[in-house]
């Protein structure tokens, strides 16, 4: 039997090696899984992480995967502060649905009004919306020390059905005749969240992504509010007599992933989604859990993660599409990334002895 | 007796079956967060269950199998939760996590080609004249053997860890993992079998819901059941006879809404479909507050991981 033992201080080399490893063993894996599926493993793992980037019509590929990595790293920073100061929201799928719809309903609400302010202010009701659904769990858990992983996730459901609610109801499109969804955003200029550069995938949302990327960094890095976060998480005893406020720290990193995910949100119904629809949301909020582990909680090791996730999600659809492989193939293979991820990282914190070995070194 | 055009006897009878996944789950959970392990992935334990009962139950044509086969495939699947928390010493929280996601996709990867059928009928138990006493018979003596199994249940978790030396070791894991450790107690072995038990209880009431309550397999059918088991240990302050009552509470309000709409009241159904939640929110709010810290009757070592480092 091989025996840990604890490092004194975290392998830098591990802490990096790690996903690398997690996504090596994915494939290993996921590859056994799909052949046992009756697929050629070494087809379907080309088909997912090689042919989007560099087969056929890589072009139309590579703008798909920025379109589905700008929510994902979105969402993804904001768990990060909030999983590095030990504060676990998991209902950014909730805050991600209520910002679509708030940031969408301002947008409705001045149909069919031209205006170059109509966008930015509803990029501003959505992540509102996000925040202030995040600020739920937020209030609860510093008043009143409700669990806030359980209250955010109950309501994913409540946002959900506001969702129904939203696009059967109050925000049906009046000229759809009947079909449920709102007007689509595509035939409305002054709300659409167009491609900055045609065909690149490039919206407003990337270019968001990578800003707030850079500037999460330098916060957790340079600015004092990081700092807090990471000894919160670190050494929960020190950051209190350091006068860390729990409650101000719940706030901020509920708060700032709710407005995220609530912007994402709004970014994806009147960019690559088009109008709000009862199935609109599409589980970014829970894959970008996996994100924020894969780029281990740093804002731009998640920028990288994103981007592999979203490759996943490219690649697993062609996959769907050419090879006939079913679509919960890629939510499986999207688990077992994050089991492997959690698995190896006992790498980083502790080394693997021999237990005759570690005897010997006791002995001398 | 009927109240408001509800009739209470079979508005209990449906509580007390509605309440079955729930209690299942519950009641495993106690026992896994009473040996200080936190295992958030009910859901997805709860799902397995749901489809593998459901595909041992059809292609057995036998609803005893399904249950018993949910009840193995949840306790193998919380064997991964096991392996990684405490063979690999990861970070329960984010486990459990992937446990539920990777629940949900598997789960439906392996359903494929069962949606639609139905699955073999769990009947009632034979209870011969009891079945027709008035008002008790149609709401306590027409129920399936799983309902009693998860009454025993209650009874037997809450014997076993107040009144054995099982339950002793048990608790003693979890409200201080380093003292028990020194007594000589393989803490991580038996934090395994707490997982494992609540990995099978949680499975067979999976198993419950896709061969009984709805009964057909749909993806994602669970539909956050799981996480409301998770509330309702809570609520119970990791109490195996208040998990009954919170069971029941909310089994009671699950059922409550489509009753009231076969009585004719008009309800939106989106208020329906969300009031579980919020409900759920709103209790999980009165028990927590008011009591900051560890009178909450949270297990001590609750999340933690035991790395015994001599």
């Amino acid at each position: 039997m091989l025996r840990l033992e604890k490092r004194p201080n975290p392998s830098v080399f591990w802490l990096w090696a790690t996903p690398v490893l997690a996504v090596a063993l994915t494939m290993v894996v996921g590859g056994l899984l799909f052949a046992a599926l009756g697929s050629n493993p070494v087809t379907v793992i080309r088909t997912i992480f090689w042919d989007p980037l560099f087969g056929a019509n890589a072009g139309y590929f590579r703008a798909q995967l920025l379109i589905k990595a700008a929510p994902l790293i979105l969402i993804a920073i904001g768990l990060a502060m909030g999983f590095r100061a030990g504060i676990w929201n998991i209902g950014a799928e909730g805050q991600y649905i209520i910002g679509a719809v708030v940031g969408a309903s301002v947008g409705l609400a001045v149909y069919p009004t031209e205006n170059r302010l109509i966008f930015p202010a509803m990029v501003l009701a959505g992540a509102f919306g996000g925040w202030a659904w995040a600020m739920i769990p937020a209030i609860l858990k510093t008043r009143f020390n409700t669990n806030e992983i359980l209250v955010s996730l109950m309501l994913v459901y409540v946002a959900e059905a506001i969702l129904a609610k939203a696009a059967l109801g109050f925000l049906r499109n009046p000229e759809g005749m009947g079909f449920p969804g709102s007007r689509n955003f595509s035939s409305y200029p002054a709300a659409r969240n167009f491609d900055l550069i045609e065909r690149t995938g490039l919206h407003w949302g990337g270019v968001t992504a990578l800003a707030v990327a850079v500037a999460a960094y330098v916060l957790l890095t340079r600015h004092g509010i990081g700092f807090q976060i990471r000894l919160a998480g670190q050494a929960p005893r020190a950051a209190r007599f350091h006068g860390v406020s729990p409650t101000r720290l719940v706030v901020f990193c509920l708060g700032l992933t709710g407005a995220l995910a609530g912007m994402a949100g709004l970014f994806e119904a009147t960019g690559p989604g088009g109008q709000i629809t009862e199935n609109f949301a599409s589980g970014y909020g829970f894959t970008a859990i996996i994100v924020a582990f894969l780029g281990r909680l740093n804002p731009l090791g998640i920028v990288l993660a994103g981007f592999m996730m979203a490759l996943t999600y490219v690649g697993g659809s062609l996959a769907e599409s050419t090879m006939n492989l079913p679509a919960a193939s890629i939510q499986v293979f999207q688990g077992m990334l994050l089991f492997f991820l959690l698995g190896v990282d006992v790498l980083t914190n502790y080394r693997v002895r021999r237990p005759s070995g570690a005897a010997k070194g006791a002995e001398a | 007796m009927i109240i408001g055009g509800i009739d209470i006897a079979v508005l209990f009878a449906s509580l007390m079956v509605g309440s079955v996944p729930i209690l299942l789950a519950a009641l495993g959970e106690t026992v896994v967060e009473r040996s200080g392990v936190l295992n958030l992935g009910v859901e997805g334990m709860m799902i397995i269950g749901a489809v593998s009962g459901f595909i041992a139950a059809v292609q057995l044509d036998n609803p005893v199998a399904g249950f018993l086969a949910g009840a193995v495939c949840g306790a193998l699947f919380s064997l991964i939760f096991a392996a990684l928390t405490q063979g690999l010493l990861a970070n329960q929280v984010a486990t459990g996590l992937a446990l539920t996601l990777f629940g949900i996709g598997i789960s439906s990867l392996a359903g494929q080609g069962y949606n639609g059928i139905k699955p073999p009928a769990t009947f009632a138990l034979p209870m011969g004249p009891l079945r027709d006493i008035p008002f008790l018979g149609p709401m306590l003596f027409r129920h399936d053997w799983v309902v009693w199994f998860s009454l025993f249940m209650v009874a037997a978790v809450w014997f076993v860890l107040n009144r054995t030396r099982a339950g002793l070791i048990i608790r003693a894991v979890g409200e201080s993992h380093e003292a028990a450790h020194a007594l000589g107690y393989k803490v991580n072995r038996i934090r395994l079998l707490c997982i494992l038990f609540g990995g099978a209880m949680a499975g067979m009431g999976g198993a419950y819901i896709s061969l009984v309550r709805v009964p057909q397999w749909t993806d994602n059918m669970t539909n956050g059941v799981g996480w409301i088991a998770l509330a309702i240990v809570v609520f119970a302050s990791w109490r195996p006879g208040r998990v009954l009552v919170g069971a029941w509470l909310f089994g009671g309000l699950m059922v409550l809404g489509p009753n009231l709409q076969a009585a004719g009241y008009r309800i939106p159904v989106e208020y329906l479909s969300m009031a579980p939640y919020l409900i759920t929110i709103v209790v999980l709010v009165v028990m927590s507050s008011g009591r900051r810290g560890r009178a909450t009757g949270a297990p001590a070592a609750l999340g933690q991981n035991f790395h015994a480092s001599r």
